[in-house]
């Protein structure tokens, strides 16, 4: 058995060490013994849609987030939509998520248009939010920090991953944080996110491997130290955000 | 002569001053926020008064140990440098330098600055000093709640670095496209300084890269040579933007385990013996290249600023050694990728496999966002790793970087107390070896204060 991971633009998209949840991801499939090939998808270059079963989209400084939008618009977008309706599952962090919904609206200048495989809009705030993002959900609570001045809106398809318990969220007003629609993810959680959010990694990589292994299991891991790392940033968070 | 104002805000900050090193304080801050609430212009106007003017060093990694080089250099040459030489680098760090030198009626004791500055304090930092010389040694990505992003960082930089006047010299780091492109903007002299040995460095660019992309029309940049992230030598084949010409340039660096040995190009080159930098990793080599270039703009001889370097002794957390129940504990401050990598390619340089205490904190000093771990090359580490215990406010973070990174569950355990942590690395290391500190900037005052109540003998605070 073996995973496909495709990291989108990492030359431009990789501050704030979104990088981890790759290295997360990957690990948590080779400990089961799970063989693991990531390749590099970025500007200009054809993304194969058949070949990846799980994207990375992380977040961008302002400069890099231009090129990718312009990317993005080109067949290197299509190909990234298909591969979506070809069962591929997506995780996006912070510019990486503004870039898959519908569209970013800057305060000034006409909007800048997204993939919208989620049904989300972005809007320019005023103040940036910056800070610890400690977030509950039904499967879990989630930690990790987050630092953007977009405000993101959730239409109908997409679902919010979680409730905002300390921190700001999507928008700061109505609590939510992320989104989910079908294997797409998004979210403003860096950190790395998906290593003290194990359930989370794992959600992704079963769905990563039923796209060419329907029939696999995931083995259970021991997340002894994940789950302390959790509890430690959420302990920041609840206290010192 | 300082106006009543700055005098009244100097005797507010010098009676702080008092109160605080009475009950054995640093002080290396809070009188000169005192100062600065009493008279906002308070570090310009004692400046003005300073006969060799002003130098400030500023960049994401290396501003401190450049700036104690720069101030062995000034002293070797008999001048006197007013120097915020604890690292503490904003507004208040620098006025709390000037009270710490100054008379009661406001009278610097010495006749030049020597200012680190905090790279986001920069902008606002050069139009109160009025410097002689800026120093801008490299930029990286560097505790982004606090900086954002680094585009934006470089662009407030290079807008305040054009409004200086002509006579302002600008030392900077032409391997480095954000820091050469400063130069670009503004018609004044600049001193570039760089490493033209062809086997510094490899031909393939580190994953970690924070300017991938042309700083003027934003094409891919090429390579022949990168050092480290962005670090290189580095030309835009679309709009033919290169790397300035080197004023100050090392075509041969050797590394050694304590220090390394440089030789300048050219003029310079031919009539001195290389350059001996006594402490080791190929990011001292750079400093010392920086401090070099700013002697020179500071009109100073070079012969003489070598032989400065030749004694140098580095700086709190930067590679300085204390002992400890028979054990050899260096300290290493980390605080972004950049740093850190650097750092452990100053390790690894050696064959070392090291024995680790490593802490990670989120204080404001550390940086909030513990994110920058996952950036750092732990991969690159991890296989030489003989134990690691680790600590911090943070460190089920730290520990989780180790674990991903490959390191063996069996090396690494994790010590929440600091003493309890201390000790535990100690136990660890057969009397007679290393051990090899990584801290945050809070965790390595947390660390340091423990051995100094354990009797270590750890240098005040200030040294």
């Amino acid at each position: 058995m073996d995973l496909r991971i495709a990291h989108l633009y990492p030359d431009l998209m990789n501050i704030y060490g979104d990088r981890g949840n790759v290295i997360a991801l990957a690990q948590r499939a080779k400990w089961r013994g799970i063989g693991v090939e990531v390749r590099p998808y970025s500007v200009g270059e054809w993304a194969d849609p058949e070949w990846p079963d799980v994207w990375f989209f992380g977040g961008g400084q302002d400069q890099g987030q231009d090129i990718v939008g312009a990317d993005l618009a080109g067949r290197n977008g299509a190909s990234l939509r298909k591969s979506v309706e070809g069962g591929a599952a997506i995780f996006s962090v912070c510019g990486g998520y503004q870039l898959l919904g519908h569209e970013y609206v800057p305060e000034v200048g006409p909007s800048i248009p997204g993939l919208g495989v989620l049904d989300v809009t972005t809007r320019a705030g005023k103040k940036r939010f910056v800070g610890n993002l400690l977030v509950d959900s039904p499967d879990g609570p989630l930690v990790g920090f987050e630092n953007h001045s977009g405000r993101t809106y959730l239409g109908s398809s997409a679902k919010p991953l979680g409730t905002v318990i300390a921190g700001n969220g999507n928008n700061g007003e109505d609590k939510t944080e992320g989104a989910v629609q079908g294997k797409v993810i998004g979210c403003y959680l860096h950190g790395s996110c998906l290593p003290k959010n194990p359930w989370l990694a794992d959600r992704l990589l079963g769905w990563a491997i039923a796209r060419r292994h329907p029939d696999a299991r995931l083995d259970p891991l021991d997340d002894t130290d994940e789950l302390a790392a959790r509890a430690q940033a959420s302990e920041v968070a609840r206290t010192r955000t | 002569m300082p106006d009543a104002l700055a005098l009244i805000a100097n005797a507010a900050g010098k009676l702080t001053r008092e109160g605080l090193r009475a009950t054995g304080r640093g002080a290396t801050a809070l009188p000169g926020l005192v100062a600065l609430t009493v008279d906002p212009d308070f570090i310009g106007a004692l400046s003005a008064t300073l006969a060799h003017g002003v130098a400030c060093v500023s960049g994401t990694n290396g501003k401190t140990t450049t700036a104690r080089m720069l101030a062995d250099i000034t002293r070797t040459a008999g001048w006197d440098p007013i120097h915020n030489r604890s690292g503490s680098n904003l507004d208040r760090g620098v006025a709390a330098a000037l009270l710490a030198e100054t008379s009661w009626s406001a009278e610097p004791r010495g006749n030049f600055g020597l200012f680190e500055i905090d790279e986001a304090s920069l902008p606002s930092a050069v139009g109160r000093l009025k410097p002689r010389v800026v120093v801008v040694t490299n930029l990286f990505r560097d505790q982004m709640d606090r900086y954002f992003e680094l585009d934006a960082l470089a662009k407030k930089i290079g807008d305040a670095l054009a409004g200086l006047p002509a006579d302002t010299t600008l030392v900077l780091n032409a391997d480095d496209p954000l820091v050469s492109y400063l130069a670009l903007r503004r018609d004044a002299k600049t001193i570039f300084f760089g490493v033209d040995d062809p086997d510094v460095g490899g031909v393939v660019p580190q994953a970690i890269s924070d300017a991938t992309r042309c700083p003027r029309c934003k094409s891919p940049l090429t390579y022949k040579r990168v050092v480290l992230a962005h670090v290189g030598d580095w030309s835009c084949s679309s709009c033919g933007l290169a790397r300035p010409l080197r004023d100050v340039s090392a075509t041969k660096v050797t590394l050694g385990p304590s220090g390394s040995e440089i030789v300048l190009a050219g003029t310079v080159g031919n009539v001195f013996e290389p350059v001996r930098v006594p402490i080791p990793g190929l990011y001292n080599a750079y400093n010392a290249l920086a401090a070099l270039a700013a002697a020179r703009a500071l009109d100073l001889g070079l012969a003489e600023a070598i032989r400065a370097l030749a004694s140098f002794r580095p700086a709190f957390g930067r590679l300085e050694t204390i002992e400890h129940k028979g054990r050899t504990l260096r300290l290493v401050l980390v605080k972004n990728p950049a740093g850190f990598n650097a750092a452990i390619g100053a390790l690894l340089e050696t064959g070392r496999t090291p024995r680790l205490l490593a802490a990670l904190s989120d204080r404001d000093a550390d940086g909030r966002d513990v994110s920058w771990i996952w950036d750092a090359d732990f991969e690159a580490l991890a296989p030489s790793v003989e134990h690691a215990v680790i600590t911090g406010l943070r460190g089920r973070d730290l520990a989780l970087r180790f674990k991903y990174a490959g390191l063996a569950r069996e090396r690494l355990e994790v010590v929440d107390d600091w003493a309890a942590a201390i000790d535990r690395a100690t136990a660890l290391a057969p009397e007679g070896s290393e051990v090899v500190v990584l801290a945050t900037y809070t965790a390595m005052q947390a660390l340091r204060a423990v051995l100094a109540r354990a009797g270590a003998t750890v240098p005040f605070w200030e040294d």
